[in-house]
């Protein structure tokens, strides 16, 4: 399976989602710059966290204009697995590819350590290696990660199972429903504000992050490969 | 040269951790009397005019890009640049 990792001006965590994916995961990965214009030969995308554009105006704003944007809305239209954290769930927000936007964290503070979540959907393509219900440790690193959206969305995205992590225990920003992480309908464009590229190894204090990684390869080679 | 100035804030529905913030430090200061806070952004934009209405133009912009109309609201007005 090879995966793209778009990085924009100013994407911070584009080399943790090279090394997860290239050497934890062992897949193939290429970096693109935002100016592309095919994403073709790519079975994933994954949009890595940062600051795109200086977070100018608001989160993901700017970068949600891209050249490369219109190929990611592409691949999310033909059911490719897009994978969007922490700036890159803001940019595919204000893109429309998720419902919702994000708000300052309730506290006002930027948030960096691990923190509990729980997998609420196990049956999406990013969470079928994790138990129902399963406790993980992954970490954040967000100012504005305090997800808001109307109350018919909400009803929605729980009665369709969008929602794939909940803050276990602890919500840190104050988001709705303590969501840290949300699907489309069609379940292949997830956006989640923890990092699972940053706990991809027992070195970096937890592993649990690499199942959504190996989650999505399984889907891709059930579906993709004869006689995997 | 038309100056158009924008108005962006947060709707009556979002809490604005922001301004609430704000408004405990004027009420730590005895400025009981400030009743809500509300921060948001202000844009200057200086455009020139063209054969679309500028008001369709700005709204569209708003509508696109510099208001998220999930979270904000946006107002502007419309007014004649003076030429230096």
């Amino acid at each position: 399976m090879k995966f793209a990792v778009i990085v924009f001006p100013g994407s911070n965590c584009d080399i943790d989602m090279y090394h997860a994916v290239k050497d934890e995961l062992g897949e193939e990965v290429e970096y693109v710059w935002h100016d592309a214009t095919d994403l073709s030969q790519y079975d994933g995308i994954l949009l890595p966290g940062g600051f795109s554009y200086g977070d100018y105006l608001r989160s993901g704003s700017i970068a949600r204009f891209s050249n490369v944007m219109s190929e990611v809305v592409k691949a999310a239209e033909e059911g490719k697995p897009v994978l969007g954290v922490c700036n890159g769930f803001q940019i595919l927000l204000e893109a429309g590819l998720l419902p919702g936007a994000m708000l300052r964290n309730q506290g006002l503070k930027f948030i960096c350590r691990p923190v509990e979540l729980e997998v609420v959907n196990n049956e999406t393509m990013f969470t079928t290696s994790y138990q129902l219900h399963e406790r993980i440790t992954v970490p954040v690193a967000h100012g504005e990660g305090n997800y808001f959206c109307d109350e018919d969305t909400l009803k929605q995205l729980e009665k369709n199972g969008q929602i794939a992590f909940r803050y276990a225990d602890d919500n840190p920003n104050g988001s709705l429903l303590s969501i840290a992480g949300i699907t489309n309908k069609e379940g292949n464009v997830l956006g989640m504000m923890p990092h699972p590229e940053r706990a991809v190894d027992g070195l970096l204090g937890s592993a649990d992050g690499l199942k959504l990684f190996q989650s999505i390869v399984k889907h891709w080679r059930d579906s993709h490969v004869v006689n995997a | 040269m038309m100056k158009v100035k924008v108005h962006v804030t947060l709707r009556e529905s979002v809490l604005d951790p922001q301004g609430t913030a704000v408004k405990n430090s004027l009420h730590a200061m005895n400025y009981h009397e400030v009743q809500d806070v509300r921060i948001g952004k202000y844009l200057e934009l200086l455009i020139e005019p063209s054969d679309r209405p500028i008001e369709e133009t700005v709204k569209e912009m708003c509508e696109k890009l510099l208001a998220n109309t999930v979270i904000e609201n946006y107002e502007f007005e419309v007014e004649e640049a003076v030429t230096q």
